[in-house]
């Protein structure tokens, strides 16, 4: 088999870190073990370095399993900015929270290391293995709070359903390999499209597939772990799981949809689109009668997952174009979904950190304390609702604009209904910062590692609002047809 | 003077937000500092404002200033804008309304007093509204319409009075219902057209588009609901007497002055002159909704209790006669529409300063509380006597001309359209403004006249301060001005009226359209 050491250049460097971060955390006196974040910021940001230096080139290797190009490199560019700043906002809550730091982050490293294998994922096989890579340190991370029992339910319930799901998945790509006798997405592609006989059990193990597929990416009826398991995790792990885990999950789907399935399209879109609409109509009810912010946006990325993955509901088995407008927008969404939703996550973080407190009742009166938290949380509330002119509106666009060109009209009319329903719970936290008085009258301290992520992010997100065709121009070509 | 050709409009547009930029860029200690460059920045987007509009070639048809750049490759939207007759005065009513209304903020700000946050949600504001009536690319129109609203969800929510939680979420839910559908209907004439286009000059070009008749239907309905909830029509104004009342001073005229224009301006620049057929088959039902929100907001206003609350409800009757105008597809009717949008803006934006500064003497708005204000404060009842029979549309005074000349042209309207539908709305309409003497009249009977009460009587309540004649004699000098010579406005927005009204059925313009 070759083996193209330049393609996988961001993996191996990953490593590397992560074995790096690994020893030297067992040869450091407790007190400087803090150099876990600053070593592992480097290694992440060494294989950014190599993603991009590999930008613009496409090849293939460990015989075709392992693809780089446009698409996978885009992916793991993200994944790698959104790790530094979960990095970043873990830093102080680890700290004072007394969370062994060495664990924590080669744990998020392997994970990470996961996230870029499965962006160049071409193969059943190692889509399958880099899931697990993914999900297992989640877990682990879920629970790394030894000592409390939230976290512990937390990683419990993760990894329960997780088996359960994998198991489907598994059982699924198993009936792919039975009827087509490939595991290359490619070859089952042709395979499908030449054996027209077999549409029942192909059917069935796309079923499966999308259960799987359910578990990471929080679609209904898979997503009832995620309140819970987000609540009980650090709060920088929910952050974690719902920004990186999440679009690693829509990755690998987009990637075993449109390469493997895409001639099945045709059978597959409608129970997108469906899953979509009960997706995001569940996610935003619940999440109106939220009190805690980490479980408001855990509804809230529920909610959001069914955005996402609405314009799948109109793709086609025919319509090459068609397909790359509806890629184009969940590509679109994931990206600036990565910023917002990290965003909102971060000043979670910074508000909760004076007194531990996630209620969202607490931060009545915190435009007058503390106004930059206010309006940066304002801001990605905003962007998540999809208000102009912040960068959520131009993802939510595309969204609509995927499913009016495929005709699905009715799509678009329940992704509009659900907006109006989202911008409740949104616009009720800005109306507790900005309109509820309250008595209190300490600040919110802000560490200047938190104040440079936060600013930043909430700049981003005005700045992609009012120049959408940054991000939309790295999204276009960024597909696999 | 090229610059102005290309760049004025653009400037004059986001000005505002540069502004807003350099005052979040000042510490908010320095409240002087805030208003200066508050007042510099409107300022200077006025002035250049006024120097487009004294460039702009009267009785041209078509679209001046004209700039178009490629903004987002990706959807194929463009950076196009540009104005003629219809949106001109629109664009200098913001403006100019704009303005007055930052220089009525270094007399007061609402409570709590935070220059920095409210003056530039304001400016932001401005660049929302302005930007509204300039930009001829749907997608731009559609950012420039949204950009409105949190500026304006936060006015309301934070310095509004006792309600204004309620009123702040309500009116935010409310419009981006609205809005949602449009989108959807911009973009169902998107993928419809051919080639793709978003431009709205282009998609009213015969043959660009081809949509089946109940398609056209659908997106118009989608248009017209988002334009309908801004305007607001009647049975979609629910929203406005609660914005309006809660929202503080300078934010009910924004509201009332520029804000429900914007619905009525997409009627005319988008709605109409893309979807013709589709209009004339909507048009009896917009007549018949018109008409009864002029009888309804009369006969509400004759209800009220609250002053403020009643100049609110006032602004759904005033909007209705807008409204019928535009039913009614023809030359005058939409003529008067634009006129009574400024009339409107002018007077009721008047009305609204007036109840702003009784509120902030006596510390209330209720009509029965204020009985005797002439006594106490004559230049105040005088203004407000005034403002008040402007709005009731005496002849002379800017009100008139819109309402009589919306009432004449249901008389006889587009004759494809139903003649006693709109006769009826005429004489409903009629009726209507008896209603509107009469609440305006008894309303100023209960406020000017009578008895001063026993609690004012002893207390020093300043008259008409410097500060507030500055922020409102442009405002009644262009209520005799409009009264006087309405050819002002008329004589700009003529021949694009025209124009529009030839790309309808049966006008000239629509020969290849009709077999849409």
């Amino acid at each position: 088999m070759d083996v193209n050491a330049v393609a996988l250049a961001p993996e191996i460097l990953l490593v590397i870190a992560l074995c790096g971060v690994l020893t030297i955390d067992l040869f450091l006196p407790r007190e400087k073990r803090w150099v876990a974040m600053p070593l592992s910021v480097l290694g992440v940001g060494a294989t950014a370095a190599a993603v991009l230096s590999l930008w613009g080139t496409e090849a293939t290797t460990l015989g075709g399993m392992f693809v780089v190009d446009r698409f996978a490199l885009l992916f793991k560019l993200v994944f790698c900015l959104a790790a530094i700043v979960v990095f970043f906002i873990s830093q102080d809550y680890l700290r004072e929270d007394r969370i062994h730091m060495g664990e924590y982050y080669t744990m998020m490293l392997s994970s990470l290391l996961g996230m870029l294998v499965i962006a160049s994922s071409r193969d059943l096989i190692a889509i399958f293995v880099a899931l697990e890579l993914i999900t297992l340190p989640s877990i682990v991370l879920a629970g790394i709070k030894k000592d409390d029992l939230n976290s512990n339910e937390a990683a419990l319930k993760f990894f329960l359903f997780g088996v359960l799901s994998s198991a489907l998945m598994l059982l699924g790509m198993s009936l792919l390999y039975g009827i087509t006798g490939e595991t290359a997405l490619v070859e089952i592609s042709a395979a499908l499209a030449a054996n027209e006989g077999a549409t029942e059990i192909a059917m069935l193990a796309t079923f499966f597939v999308v259960v799987g597929f359910g578990f990471k990416i929080s679609a209904f009826p898979f997503q009832w772990w995620v309140p819970d398991t987000y609540e009980g995790s650090p709060v920088p792990v929910a952050a974690f799981l719902s920004v990186l885990s999440k679009t690693a999950g829509f990755v690998a789907l987009l990637q075993i949809m449109f390469i493997g399935l895409g001639s099945l399209a045709d059978l597959w879109a409608p129970v997108f689109g469906l899953l979509g609409v009960i997706t995001m109509t569940f996610g935003n009810l619940v999440a109106l009668q939220q009190t805690h912010i980490v479980r408001l946006l855990a509804y809230s990325s529920i909610a959001q997952a069914g955005y996402i993955m609405l314009p799948l509901g109109v793709a086609s088995a025919t319509d090459a174009s068609l397909n790359e407008t509806v890629v184009l927008a969940t590509v679109t969404y994931l990206l600036i979904y990565a910023f917002m939703e990290i965003g909102a996550f971060a000043v979670a973080v910074v508000a909760g950190r004076r007194d531990g407190s996630y209620l969202i009742g607490d931060y009545a009166g915190m435009f007058t304390r503390s106004p930059a938290i206010a309006v940066a949380m304002t801001v990605f509330l905003m962007s998540l609702a999809g208000i102009i002119p912040l960068a959520g509106f131009w993802a939510k666009f595309m969204v609509f604009r995927a499913v009016i060109e495929g005709g699905g009209l009715w799509l678009g009319v329940a992704l509009a209904l659900n907006t109006v329903l989202a911008l409740f719970y949104y616009a009720a936290v800005s109306k507790t910062m900005f309109m509820d008085r309250s008595d209190r009258t300490d600040r919110v301290s802000l560490t200047l590692k938190l104040r440079g992520v936060v600013t930043a992010l909430a700049v981003a997100v005005v700045v992609l609002g009012v120049l959408p065709g940054v991000i939309t121009d790295l999204a276009t070509g960024s597909h696999f047809f | 003077m090229n610059w102005v050709d290309e760049w004025g409009i653009t400037l004059a547009v986001f000005l505002p937000v540069a502004g807003a930029l350099a005052i979040l860029l000042t510490p908010k200690a320095m409240e002087g500092v805030i208003k200066a460059l508050a007042l510099v920045f409107t300022g200077a987007a006025l002035v250049v404002g006024l120097i487009v509009a004294k460039a702009f070639q009267i009785g041209e048809a078509g679209m001046q200033f004209q700039m178009n750049r490629s903004w987002i490759p990706a959807i194929n939207a463009d950076y196009h804008v540009g104005i003629d007759g219809i949106s001109l005065p629109l664009v200098v009513l913001s403006l100019l309304v704009t303005f007055l209304c930052v220089i009525y903020c270094y007399w007061h700000l609402p409570e709590p007093v935070n220059a920095k946050a409210f003056l530039s949600l304001t400016l932001l504001l401005e660049t929302g509204m302005t930007g509204s009536f300039i930009a001829l690319d749907l997608v731009l129109f559609f950012v420039f319409w949204e950009l409105v609203l949190v500026p304006m969800y936060f006015m309301i929510g934070v310095w509004g009075t006792e309600r204004r939680q309620y009123a702040s979420i309500k009116f935010f839910l409310y419009t981006l219902f609205g809005s949602m559908f449009m989108l959807l209907g911009f973009l169902a004439l998107y993928f419809q057209s051919e080639p793709n286009t978003f431009d709205m000059l282009e998609l009213q070009q015969a043959g660009v588009l081809n949509l089946p008749v109940g398609l056209a239907h659908l997106i118009f309905g989608g248009l017209a609901l988002g334009f309908a909830i801004k305007v607001p029509l009647w049975p979609f104004h629910t929203w406005l007497p609660d914005a309006h009342t809660e929202a503080p001073t300078v934010g009910s005229v924004l509201l009332a002055a520029v804000l429900l224009k914007m619905g009525t301006y997409g009627f005319l620049r988008i709605a109409i002159p893309i979807l013709p057929d589709a209009a004339m088959t909507f048009a009896p039902v917009i007549g018949i909704l018109s008409a009864i929100a002029i009888v309804y907001g009369a006969l509400n206003c004759l209800a009220q209790t609250d002053l403020k609350r009643m100049i609110a409800f006032s602004s759904v009757g005033h909007m209705g006669f807008v409204m019928l105008g535009i039913a009614t597809m023809t030359p005058e009717g939409f003529n008067a529409a634009i006129f009574g949008m400024v009339a409107h803006g002018v007077i009721t934006g008047m009305l609204f300063f007036l109840s702003g500064s009784i509120k902030e003497r006596f510390h209330t708005r209720q009509i029965a509380d204020l009985g005797g204000l002439s006594l106490k404060m004559p230049r105040m009842a005088g203004l407000l006597a005034f403002a008040s029979i402007a709005s009731l549309g005496l002849p002379g005074l800017a009100g008139f001309w819109g309402e009589v000349i919306a009432l004449l042209s249901a008389y006889q309207p587009h004759p494809d359209l139903s003649l006693p539908i709109f006769r009826t709305a005429m004489v409903v309409g009629g009726i209507g403004t008896v209603l509107t003497a009469g609440y305006f009249l008894w309303m100023l009977q209960r406020v000017n006249l009578g008895t001063l009460s026993e609690k004012w009587r002893k207390k020093s309540l300043p008259d008409v301060q410097p500060l507030e004649y500055l922020a409102w004699v442009p405002l009644l000098a262009l209520v005799v001005v409009l009264g006087l010579y309405p050819r002002l406005i008329m004589d700009a927005t003529d021949s694009s009226v025209t124009a529009l009204v030839e790309m309808l059925p049966g006008g000239d313009a629509s020969i290849a359209t009709t077999d849409r």
